[in-house]
């Protein structure tokens, strides 16, 4: 299957991953937007089923899931690789309430990055998300990003773990200056 | 005077959570959870400990989970100062379910009693009305708050309540959010497992 749609320029995953997220139940898509997840976020917007919530700051969708969980419903976190920083200290409550928790960070300042201001914050994603007890996975490749969204969907709404997949600039492409 | 208010928060938060019913409640960190405590400890609660700016963003989470009732945020000045932002995401989200009451002692009471921006001059309630939230009030005295009472438990009202700075004795609610957290879902029937 190609890649991408010819007519568009758009790769086909995005919309597979918003009919997966769809799919296991999440209605809640909470979002700074990020280009990385324009598909998602427009979906969303599209969606009389689904709420697709702006944020001010990405520290507000961590505070929002918690809220969804407590309802009953499940939500998902799109952000990109500088808004992990903002989420830092309200992770507390992900970990404190035990709360499932699911992001997809679209990345900057890794593969082929051409702003040295995306460095310092796309390179401490990993480690500052492990140090508050997220999960990371990363996709690289258009054939992993199914598959890894899929384990992620099982492990933080079977198994309460706070995961964030990783989608990478390898995947997404690095933004041309 | 600081933009100081007089009103007994015990008292305020009694009257406002009185006979709650189905109401769901958050109490954001420090004062506001112990004064939702102290007003009857119960399923339907959700106290923050922590998680300070969360305690609106979470009632936003929560009214879209739950169309069908109301949510109640209660919570201090300097957590809701802490996390403004959310009075825009929740103006543009429009939750017709979901209720702010501000207990505002123009203080950070739980670190010394520093004046807090709203001491010095920043309105809550105009910059709730400026994010776009189509009713927003104010509390000085008990007819006030008990006015408002059934519009917070009923609407989406964003309310600031000028309390007394005076302290009040700790009363300290179940801290332990996993438990929390089980409780409050199994309470409203959507507890997995």
């Amino acid at each position: 299957m190609a890649e991408f749609d010819r007519d568009t320029g758009t790769a086909f995953w995005p919309h597979a991953l918003y009919d997966l997220l769809r799919g296991a139940g999440v209605s809640q898509f909470a979002y700074v937007p990020d280009a990385g997840h324009k598909v998602l976020i427009d979906r969303s917007l599209a969606d009389p089923d689904a709420q697709s919530i702006p944020l001010t700051t990405e520290e507000e969708g961590v505070a929002l899931l918690a809220g969804a969980d407590l309802g009953g419903a499940r939500g998902v976190l799109l952000m990109q690789s500088s808004g992990v920083g903002n989420c830092i200290n309200m992770l507390s409550l992900i970990a404190g309430g035990r709360f499932p928790f699911l992001t997809l960070v679209s990345m900057r300042g890794e593969f082929g990055e051409g702003n040295p201001w995306q460095f310092p914050m796309g390179q401490a994603v990993v480690p500052v998300l492990e140090a508050m007890g997220v999960i990371c996975l990363r996709a690289e490749h258009p054939d992993e990003v199914i598959p890894t969204v899929s384990a992620a969907l099982t492990m933080a709404f079977q198994s309460g773990q706070a995961v964030a997949v990783l989608l990478t600039q390898k995947l997404i492409g690095a933004k041309s200056f | 005077m600081h933009n100081e208010g007089t009103l007994d928060r015990r008292a305020v938060v009694a009257e406002l959570v009185r006979d709650p019913g189905e109401l769901l409640v958050v109490s954001g960190l420090g004062s506001a959870t112990y004064d939702v405590g102290a007003a009857g400890d119960r399923a339907l609660n959700f106290y923050l400990w922590g998680a300070m700016g969360g305690a609106a963003m979470i009632g936003l989470g929560l009214a879209l989970a739950q169309p069908h009732r109301h949510v109640l945020v209660l919570t201090g000045d300097g957590e809701m100062l802490m996390g403004m932002g959310a009075l825009a995401s929740i103006a543009a989200a429009k939750p017709p379910n979901l209720a702010i009451a501000v207990l505002d002692n123009a203080r950070f009471g739980e670190t010394g009693a520093q004046r807090s921006h709203t001491g010095h001059a920043t309105d809550l309630a105009a910059v709730a009305a400026a994010c776009g939230w189509a009713e927003v009030a104010t509390a000085r005295d008990m007819d006030a708050v008990a006015a408002l009472t059934p519009r917070l438990r009923s609407e989406a009202l964003f309310a600031v309540l000028k309390i007394s700075p005076a302290e009040v004795p700790r009363h300290l609610p179940p801290r332990d959010g996993a438990y929390l957290a089980d409780r409050f879902r199994r309470a409203l029937g959507v507890a997995e497992g």
